[in-house]
């Protein structure tokens, strides 16, 4: 059957050309029945929050929305692990007629007393939002005696898109931020926004800032800790990572607390370099940019040779992505590049409309962009590009594989830290592994052609 | 149940709150079921994130694709009914992938805010020009866990699609409980072997371990046809292996059509085993094939051999309540204790399964369970082995006990979809794995470093 976009996906899928930037469709609500791979408001605050390590995470809900959520980051900790633990209201039939507060309020009182948090979140669920519990009066009369900040997420469901979620979880992150003690942090100090230290990606880049003698006050919300996300109010420059996620928790901050911020990545060399630059040119210290420029200097020289060499394996190979935000789109395109590596189909679930104009203008000409897009849709434009390596998360690992074709993961459950510079190495590893592996040879649709033109060759 | 301990005690007040859940929601098992269908997909009625997080935790398990669709509801839906919604999401269905059958599943939302799905699929089919088959049922994961889930699927999808009287046919129905795709297989397999052909439902054995073709398939190939499930009431019977408790049996629904139904426990050990056989010899007036024959002698042959390895060693096992009952049975039978048996399901079905075990061979049933509950029991029953899905790994690491893996769902290890547990076969490659996990456990923690065990 001949492939078709749908009608209701108009405007979410184009094709980048010589001729300028087009205005890409974005931040919508998934059309029905797409088969979307994007999740729900849930989802966005789930991941958003899910690091911090040594709060309660709560979901108030029947219990699907906490089991399929269990464990599901590769976001690691130093210390506590709370976040590890799936827990649920696991509201019955009896709390849907009659309400689920004081089963919620059980539930609350009675794991706090059991882990001892530092704070507690509570997600509400769609089930939660219908049947109006008020779980913000709840979280407060339990706050009020236990001591610590239980913090109601509006997290349900079908509110909006993920996106909503992430605003949902900036909400939640504001009640914390301003309430810890500031005295001691210092001029030359950041907070790491949207790392969530999976596979330790945050310990790789606290590293480069401990070299450069920055300060970074809290990580949010990689390894996180609720003590260091109370004080983050009291840093100097917000550095911001994942974009999609944590650019509303970054302007609220700088119109609450008056600190700036800027928009950086730490996936590839480039833009690994780039950030520290960046970074160290906002808190406008000599030292600092010395330092930035003898680490950069330092780890170039450590990881250019090895660079070099998958290069020379990977030159012209064509590869297609799909992740959550477009920051990481555009630092992939740049990262891949760098390899030999052309991308020819790139796509985000939450990107913007900006941000689509931005990775256009990076991608080279006739490269697919797709917003919140299918499986079906996915599986065509890797045939119709010709790609050699996917790169994206759990959802899209078997349509490559069913195409034979290699695949990165690059979403939650890497584990493999791919941030920084040797993040950078690893990456290319990981790329190389899978494009260059010797079983694509065998499958059929290589296999096929390659008969095929073995066949053409001989007849005369 | 007494309270032997202050943390178990401390769980029967916490009573509330679910740590680490044992169970799925119920439109899981309906999706899961449905894409045993062919040509068939499944469509969730709800919010856009069940259908997601259900296709990845599927497809983590299955490494395969796993589409399933969801009218994707926002604000407006959930205050005044998702009707729209639902036809557009049938329409882009259709558009896309072209099926035979749509299966609808509730989720929460939907039953929250009371969608009668029967009335909007008939105000959908009214609209159009050609019908299209779209079986519904209802699946509030505030009732139902993912077994309830499938099996409630499976119930309607009996109901909506096996309507042909007539002549009996030479086949045999069989209702699996949630198995592996090699488990289907094999199963289809023994049937052949006694010269009647199986309709099993759902049969994903080839939609969720399929090959590499050198194309897309939309819908993979595989799985039960419609018209086989129409004629499944003229089948000579219906072997039905799951446990529903109280919830109705497609095996009934079945028989009050035209086809018996013969209740059997899941073939896992020699006695199940040899109960399935039977009954399907009995059926088909055959004798057992020779290749089957020898494959039972051969269990036989390995029990003798491994015996004493597995001679009163306490053993958990966790899952789904077929598969529980039907590991318990296995492990009894080959000396063994099942000291807990505990399943998340909720259809209180696992402990009458259990009654004809050994006096005393179970100490623990637990039902409607989490893994919290699973942990403190085995700190206190001090199993030597557990064998259930990955998700019990954190218990096993905690208290240091080894896991054989089985069941679903497998995260953490490749080949799920091809871990064979019933039969003759699967249980000589279970009784394989107990074995030796308890031979590996023995070896790394022998001072000696024995190389002949």
């Amino acid at each position: 059957m001949k492939f078709k976009v749908l009608d209701d996906r108009e405007g979410q899928v184009i094709r980048t050309s010589k001729q300028g930037t087009v205005a890409v469709t974005c931040d919508k609500a998934s059309a029905a029945g797409s088969v979307s791979q994007r999740a729900c408001t849930f989802c966005g605050s789930r991941v958003v929050l899910y690091p911090i390590a040594d709060a309660l995470h709560l979901v108030h809900g029947p219990v699907g929305c906490a089991a399929y959520t269990w464990d599901i980051r590769g976001a690691l900790s130093s210390g506590p692990e709370l976040h590890r633990i799936s827990c649920s209201t696991d509201l019955r039939e009896r709390e849907i007629v009659l309400g689920g507060e004081k089963r919620l309020e059980r539930s609350l009182r009675s794991l706090i007393a059991r882990y001892l948090p530092r704070a507690a979140f509570v997600y509400a669920t769609c089930v939660v939002g219908v049947i109006g519990d008020d779980v913000a009066a709840v979280c407060k009369r339990v706050e009020a005696d236990v001591g610590i900040p239980v913090i109601a997420v509006q997290s349900e469901g079908f509110r909006g898109t993920k996106r909503d979620g992430y605003s949902a979880a900036t909400r939640a992150l504001l009640q914390l931020i301003g309430t810890g003690d500031i005295d001691s942090v210092g001029p030359l100090s950041i907070n790491l926004m949207g790392d969530f230290n999976v596979a330790g990606e945050s310990w790789i880049i606290k590293e480069y800032f401990g070299r450069m003698g920055v300060e970074v006050v809290s990580v949010l919300t990689g390894d996180g800790r609720v003590d260091e996300i109370r004080r983050a109010h009291g840093a100097r420059l917000n550095v911001v990572q994942c974009a999609g996620s944590m650019t509303p928790l970054a302007k609220a901050m700088q119109e609450k607390y008056g600190i700036p911020f800027i928009r950086v990545s730490f996936f590839g060399i480039e833009d690994t370099a780039h950030a520290l630059y960046e970074v160290a040119e906002r808190l406008s210290n000599a030292d600092v940019t010395r330092r930035a420029q003898e680490i950069v200097r330092a780890e170039l020289g450590k990881v250019l040779p090895a660079l070099k060499e998958f290069k020379r394996d990977l030159q012209g190979k064509r590869a297609g992505l799909y992740v959550g935000g477009a920051f990481k789109a555009f630092s992939l395109v740049r990262a891949l590049r760098q390899l030999g590596v052309t991308v020819a189909l790139a796509g985000t679930q939450t990107g913007s409309r900006e941000e689509y104009e931005e990775l256009q203008a990076v991608c080279d000409e006739n490269t697919v962009i797709v917003d919140d897009t299918n499986a079906l849709e996915l599986a065509n434009f890797l045939v119709e590009q010709d790609i050699d390596v996917f790169i994206g998360g759990v959802k899209e690992r078997p349509i490559a594989y069913k195409l034979g074709l290699g695949f990165c993961d690059h979403n939650h459950e890497r584990k493999v830290p791919l941030a920084g510079f040797e993040g950078a190495v690893a990456f290319a590893r990981e790329i190389h592994a899978t494009a260059t592996s010797p079983i694509w040879a065998l499958m059929p649709r290589k296999s096929t052609s390659a008969r095929v033109a073995k066949a053409k060759a001989v007849t005369p | 149940m007494s309270c032997a301990t202050e943390d178990e005690a401390f769980h029967a007040t916490l009573g509330d709150a679910t740590i680490n859940p044992c169970t799925l929601c119920a439109p899981l098992g309906a999706a899961l079921a449905s894409v045993g269908i062919r040509d068939a997909v499944p469509l969730l009625h709800g919010a856009q994130g069940c259908a997601t997080y259900i296709r990845r935790y599927l497809i983590s398990h299955f490494r395969e694709p796993m589409d399933v669709a969801s009218s994707s509801f926002g604000e407006s839906q959930t205050v005044f009914g998702g009707e729209s919604n639902l036809h557009r999401a049938l329409d882009n269905v259709v558009r896309q992938y072209q099926p035979k059958l749509v299966t609808v599943a509730t989720t929460c939302l939907a039953e929250v805010i009371g969608e009668d799905v029967g009335r909007l699929l008939r105000n959908y089919n009214e609209k159009r020009s050609t019908h299209l088959p779209v079986v519904p049922a209802s699946t509030p994961s505030f009732k139902d866990g993912h077994v309830e889930g499938y099996h409630a699927m499976v119930c309607a999808l009996v109901e909506a699609l096996a309507t042909q009287r007539g002549p009996q046919a030479g086949s045999v129905n069989i209702l699996p409980p949630i198995l592996s795709p090699a488990d289907l297989r094999h199963l289809r397999e023994i049937a052949d072997a006694y010269g009647v052909k199986p309709t099993i439902l759902p049969d994903y054995s080839e939609t969720l371990d399929g090959v590499i073709l050198d194309h897309y398939c939309p819908l993979p190939n595989g799985g039960t046809r419609v018209e086989e499930i129409a004629e499944m009431p003229r089948a000579l019977a219906t072997l039905d292996l799951t446990l529903t408790g109280k919830a109705s049996r497609a095996s009934t629904l079945l028989a009050e059509r035209g086809a018996p139904a013969r209740i059997l426990r899941l073939p896992i050990g020699i006695r199940a085993c040899d109960g399935f056989c039977d009954t399907l010899g009995e059926i088909s007036g055959k004798v057992m094939a020779e290749w089957l024959e020898k494959e039972r002698g051969r269990l036989l042959d390995a029990y003798a051999d491994g015996h004493k390895y597995v001679f009163g060693k306490r053993v958990a096992v966790y899952g789904d309540p077929e598969l529980v009952a039907g590991l318990a049975g296995f492990l009894a039978e080959i000396g063994a204790r099942p000291v807990l048996c505990a399943t998340g399901a909720r259809n209180r079905a696992l402990r009458d399964a259990l009654a004809d075990l050994p006096a005393g061979a179970v100490e623990e049933v637990l039902e409607d369970t989490d893994f919290g509950s699973i942990e403190t029991a085995c700190a206190r029953l001090k199993p030597e082995l557990l064998i259930g899905s990955s998700k019990g790994y954190r218990v096993a690491r905690t208290l240091a006990i080894p896991l054989l893996r089985a069941g679903f769902p497998i995260h953490d290890r490749l080949g799920a979809g091809r871990l064979l547990h019933v039969g003759y076969r699967g249980t000589m490659q279970l009784f394989d794995s107990v074995v030796n996990t308890l031979l590996d456990a023995k070896q790394s923690s022998s001072a000696v470093g024995f190389s002949y065990l």
